[in-house]
């Protein structure tokens, strides 16, 4: 296998949670940051929730970027979470790294202040959907939080992100890429 | 640069483990898929109803798991690659018609994607077949080659070999996979398609006689309890060539080993974690992954004991299932114990780790015992 030939200067290991009800795009917005792993050359997984919460209404995954072979797919302590409701960062904020980054929509959780986060992790919380439906892009805060987290944590280079991005969209919905990619530009720009 | 990083690492495709068995099945050249929903394997099912049909193959969901493994039975008696899949309560219902493959030695793949039992259990993964897989399938004296990936590459790689020494052999054989290694995405290469065309010819399957040869039989009933007795010292024959060629396992940090974690599909995975952070403290302890469950590795077992591993600890989603394995291949020349999760628990790999460093103080490996000698 063909490893991309310049780790010196690599991004580090990604241990994200991304979580929200269904339908919100976290499942997608996780497999982009996947695709942009598998695009850099590195090892990734991509684990999607498939128990009775999904049945629920809550939706989440795991995905783990790392230039080391990824042994369990769960995530236990992630380094970053994005949660796009109120049960999310209730349940994941609690669980983040010391240090760790946190991207909340505060359209639906709405009361992130009462969650206490572990040490020095970095909280930032905005209105995404909100956002979203006012700049014409519906149904996009999962690719908005993106951009923040990717702004806060350059997780792989932008124009790979782009790519992945570019990949994780079906040729018959070919028409939503532009709205995507303004959408991780909105979230990048914050 | 900009365009050459946009570029795929090679071919490598980012897919779900269970979606990647349907492709690899369908490159491996199987074109009938007989199966039922279930949780945790229902997107293999889904990928073949979609994509299997486009190929000229059949897709059919039947009303039962038992009716599904008798389609398998009878597509694979007139020469076909045919599988099935289910998750562990619908690979029970199967077992009848695993037998009755095994007698009348008619090939077929029969995957689990393995979820929490007895029962019905749970949806969540778990190891808790393995008895089932390599000793007690059905009814009667049979084995069959048990496959367990651990990586979403190894669905690909795995699936396309027991298609072959399905046929090889003259056997069903199974792929035992678990619902963390079926639900997760990783990057994987897909290995080439073949044209079923171009596989091994099978001068028994009931294909037709054209008028051009005494008819082909393919049953399991043997009134004759001679002739029972030698059809099974025959197959049984056909198991020590299996078990002579095909042990497959991998070793990781094991060559210096004092210690070796036992350990496959899932749970295989959480051990490396635990291993290396046991290595850091300069634990000499390594793995031992079994890839093919039966026939179990048990060579390798013995030459890392006559290379100096004093103690083997089996890992698994279960209440202690291979250790019986690990027991029987050491024969008594080391330590061997085990740890498990069950119910769809995973261990986390602190808990493995804290195995590991009581089992390196109880035998008097832990790197402070060193030090001190």
């Amino acid at each position: 296998m063909a490893m991309p030939q310049d780790t010196s200067m690599k991004n580090p290991e990604m241990l994200c949670v991304l979580s929200g009800f269904g339908g919100q795009g976290v499942l997608f917005a996780g497999k982009v940051m996947a695709n942009a792993g598998l695009l850099d050359g590195r090892h990734v997984s991509w684990m999607p929730s498939y128990g009775p919460e999904m049945r629920g209404g809550t939706a989440n995954c795991n995905v783990s970027l790392s230039d080391d072979a990824i042994g369990s797919p769960f995530i236990t302590r992630p380094t970053a979470l994005i949660a796009l409701n109120q049960p999310s960062i209730e349940k994941f904020g609690p669980t983040l790294e010391n240090g760790g980054v946190a991207v909340v929509d505060t359209t639906l959780a709405m009361n992130v202040e009462e969650v206490e986060l572990p040490e020095g992790v970095k909280l930032f919380a905005f209105k995404a959907t909100q956002m979203a439906e006012d700049e014409g892009l519906k149904g996009l805060a999962n690719i908005i939080c993106l951009g923040k987290l990717w702004a806060e944590t350059q997780f792989a280079d932008l124009d790979v992100l782009e790519a992945a991005l570019k990949k994780c969209v079906p040729p018959k919905h070919a028409n939503l890429l532009e709205p995507n990619l303004k959408a991780l530009h909105l979230g990048i720009e914050l | 640069m900009a365009d050459e990083k946009s570029t795929p690492v090679e071919d490598r495709v980012l897919m779900k483990g269970n979606e990647v068995l349907a492709e690899a099945a369908m490159r491996a050249g199987c074109r009938y898929f007989f199966g039922y929903p279930i949780t945790p394997q229902t997107e293999l099912a889904a990928y073949m109803a979609k994509k299997l049909p486009k190929i000229g193959g059949t897709f059919l969901q039947a009303e039962s798991e038992i009716a599904a493994i008798n389609m398998v039975y009878g597509a694979g008696a007139a020469g076909a690659r045919a599988m099935t899949s289910s998750s562990s309560p619908g690979v029970s219902l199967k077992g009848e018609g695993v037998s009755y493959m095994a007698g009348a030695d008619v090939p077929g793949v029969i995957v689990n994607v393995e979820r929490g039992g007895p029962g019905l259990g749970g949806i969540q993964p778990s190891q808790s077949d393995y008895f089932q897989a390599t000793r007690a399938m059905g009814h009667g004296d049979f084995f069959m080659p048990v496959l367990a990936p651990s990586t979403v590459q190894e669905m690909a790689d795995l699936i396309y070999l027991a298609f072959d020494l399905a046929d090889e052999y003259r056997t069903p054989a199974m792929i035992l996979a678990d619902g963390m290694i079926g639900q997760m995405m990783e990057p994987v290469t897909l290995p080439p398609a073949r044209d079923p065309e171009s596989l091994p010819k099978k001068p028994w399957a009931t294909t037709g006689t054209h008028m051009e040869r005494e008819h082909n039989v393919v049953n399991s009933l043997y009134l004759t309890p001679q002739k029972l007795e030698d059809t099974n010292r025959e197959r049984f024959e056909r198991y020590e060539k299996i078990k002579a060629t095909q042990q497959r396992q991998e070793l990781f940090m094991a060559d210096d080993a004092d210690i070796l974690i036992v350990a496959f599909g899932a749970s295989s995975r959480i051990a490396r974690t635990a291993i290396r952070r046991a290595r850091d403290k300069g634990i000499k302890v390594g793995l031992l992954r079994p890839i093919t469950l039966w026939p179990f590795p048990e060579d390798a077992i013995n030459q890392a004991i006559d290379g100096g591993c004093k103690a083997l600890m089996s890992v698994e989603l279960n209440m202690g299932q291979m250790v019986e394995d690990v027991r029987l291949a050491a024969h008594g020349r080391a330590d061997v114990s085990f740890y498990g999760r069950t119910g769809g628990v995973l261990p986390t790999p602190e808990e493995i780790l804290d195995q590991i460093e009581a089992l390196a103080a109880r035998i008097g490996c832990a790197p402070s015992a060193k030090a001190g000698e």
